[in-house]
């Protein structure tokens, strides 16, 4: 996303008037009515998980999924909420996805430092690293982690979990952040250096600020991948005092308590954190990536 | 995103730097080996260790209590006889069709068309509207998904009832309890969660495109399918490589949504490695075999994204050399 290649940026005539062209024609018209059809079957799945989360056990085997309900029932809802321990899952969700966010942003940060504006030497293969572990399958460390945990008493506990993530992601962060401080301006760099700015300094008072766009949007992407990760949360946590979301709801996929009316209310509710989170922050990653393209 | 020092390469920087750095300068740049220090050790804490220990482990046979026994390479000759080994490897490859080719395409074709025809003809709130749908399934959790689908999917499912619904009721099947159908369908929900992604990242992408370009090549009187190859897919190759690398990387590793739809069944139709590795691990305690599988599963990642990343970084030297 780092790469620009400004198209040779040749002398352009000042902008032309929009023609009306542009909006005539019936086939934009063809072509929004497709893009609506697609859109409203990737929709679909979501319309099925509403329609069934507030119907009642009894009206779901008679009606089927795609009946109406016939009274507007919370039961299951209720049921998941309180079987499950609804708030505290999310509250494990949120801690654990939270502090690697920041954690991993943090890392991400100090590595790129030495990596992009730093050049050490062998840069480019240090970068290479961190971006192959990045890739890396999880079952590749997940034993001998688990292992290691077990031995050290760090298994079931979310620092565990949260040590493991903030290092995978910040790998991946490291050599995001270190091509984009690559393009960074050496005449900033050079004028607080003039100025008898430490490394230090320079890092916060002029490296952080103008890099704050493409930081939030690695914490964002760092929070919704840590929240939607499975394998290690599986393996690592395994009671319910310390399962993250994805992990409980799958673990009580075929329980006797889970009918198809809970299982959706289930699925809605775990929905809601991540399209609430999607909603808030959409403008910035919107900002962000296009701050990202242009460096 | 190529690890780039475009800095140094384009023309336009043309402030004069000294030539050949200076021993002050290399004792300055040693500092920031400090910067480096923290995420150094957690990486070899996290990382390097556990990978060299399941190395070892692949090389032994152990059921995670006592002490390991060494066997040398006979996991890795046992693996290259078992049927469900390969099969695993198989299903990847239409893993990778499913989350890499299906996925980059129709994003290819589908943000052009976001961008080009909704976004410039229509209100922008159109535009930004479809990307979102086409996204929603991006923000679900991936195996919260697969429960929702495995749901819909069941023999009694909403699928079902909807064919019924429609008149089909003579295709009602067990989706994905039938070892015939169970790959294709879990095939269609992979792209159904995965093409949101390349939606998002190439309409960004166009973004930056210069609409002098388009405006340009409308005077000449190109039409769409050609700006699109002339301008758009040149235009945004750098987001298809990143695009498809990610992709490729995640159809290698996929296992939430295989462990929430199937656990690898019926009869295997659906295995993956990562979830035959977790299976051999923690099911069946051969910790043993397990390493080898995952090692197997590291190499070829490894290769896939060398080979990636040098394609990436030699159509970026032929681009410049232009």
């Amino acid at each position: 996303m780092a790469v620009t290649l400004t198209p040779s940026a040749a002398p352009v005539p000042p902008a032309r008037p929009v023609r009306d062209r542009h909006h005539r024609g019936v086939s934009r018209w063809v072509v929004l009515a497709l893009l609506t059809l697609g859109a409203l079957v990737m929709l679909v799945p979501f319309a099925f998980m509403l329609l069934n989360a507030f119907k009642s056990p009894g009206d779901y085997s008679s009606g089927g999924p795609l009946s109406w309900p016939t009274e507007f029932y919370t039961k299951g809802l209720r049921t998941y909420w309180t079987t499950v321990n609804f708030p505290l899952k999310f509250g494990n969700s949120a801690v654990i996805a939270g502090s690697v966010a920041v954690l991993g942003v943090a890392v991400s940060l100090l590595n790129a430092y030495a990596l992009g504006i730093g050049r050490v030497r062998g840069r480019l293969w240090i970068v290479g690293l961190f971006l192959l572990a990045n890739m890396l399958p999880q079952e590749a460390l997940i034993y001998p982690l688990y292992y290691v945990a077990k031995q050290v008493g760090l298994y079931n506990t979310q620092l565990s979990v949260i040590i493991i993530f903030t290092v995978i992601q910040s790998a991946f962060g490291t050599y995001l952040l270190a091509s984009v401080m690559g393009t960074f301006p050496r005449s900033l760099l050079e004028a607080a250096a003039l100025d008898g700015a430490g490394k230090w300094t320079v890092l916060w008072r002029v490296v952080f600020p103008n890099l704050r766009p493409t930081l939030a949007v690695l914490l964002i992407f760092f929070f919704i991948w840590t929240w939607n990760e499975f394998l290690i949360p599986l393996v690592m946590l395994i009671d319910n005092q310390t399962q993250t979301i994805p992990v409980a709801l799958a673990s009580l996929q075929g329980d006797r308590l889970m009918d198809a009316p809970t299982t959706n209310a289930g699925a809605l509710i775990s929905l809601v954190p991540a399209i609430l989170f999607f909603l808030i922050f959409q403008r910035t990653l919107a900002r962000g990536i296009t701050a990202g393209a242009e460096k | 995103m190529a690890v780039s020092e475009t800095v140094a390469a384009t023309p336009p920087a043309a402030t004069p730097t000294p030539p050949a750095p200076s021993r002050r300068r290399r004792g300055r740049n040693a500092a920031y080996w400090l910067y480096l220090l923290p995420g150094a050790v957690l990486f070899l804490l996290v990382i390097g260790a556990p990978l060299v220990g399941t190395l070892y482990l692949s090389l032994t046979k152990w059921s995670g209590i006592g002490d390991p026994r060494w066997v040398g390479l006979d996991n890795y000759q046992q693996l290259l006889q078992d049927d469900v080994f390969w099969a695993s490897f198989r299903n990847t490859v239409w893993m990778l069709v499913a989350m890499v080719v299906v996925p980059t395409v129709l994003g290819l074709l589908l943000a052009a068309v976001l961008f080009d025809v909704i976004g410039r003809r229509f209100k922008p709130r159109t535009a930004a509207a479809l990307r979102a749908a086409f996204y929603l399934p991006q923000v679900l959790p991936v195996v919260v998904a697969g429960i929702v689908w495995g749901w819909i999917l069941r023999p009694d499912g909403a699928f079902n009832s909807l064919l019924d619904a429609v008149g089909l009721g003579a295709l009602r099947h067990d989706w994905l309890g039938d070892p015939g159908t169970a790959l294709p369908a879990v095939m269609a929900v992979m792209i159904w969660v995965q093409i949101g992604y390349p939606v998002v990242v190439f309409m960004a992408a166009l973004q930056r495109v210069d609409p002098e370009l388009y405006e340009a090549a409308e005077v000449d009187g190109a039409n769409w399918l050609h700006r699109f190859r002339a301008i758009t897919l040149p235009q945004i190759r750098p987001e298809t490589f990143v695009v498809a690398l990610t992709c490729t990387i995640a159809a290698l590793k996929v296992f939430g949504p295989i462990f929430a739809l199937t656990r690898g069944g019926p009869d295997n139709a659906t295995n993956v490695p990562s979830y035959f590795a977790y299976y051999t691990f923690f099911k069946k305690l051969q910790v043993g075999y397990g390493s080898a599988i995952s090692m197997v599963l590291t190499l070829i990642i490894v290769v896939v994204a060398g080979i990636f990343i040098w394609m990436q970084a030699r159509s970026e030297r032929r681009d410049r050399g232009f």
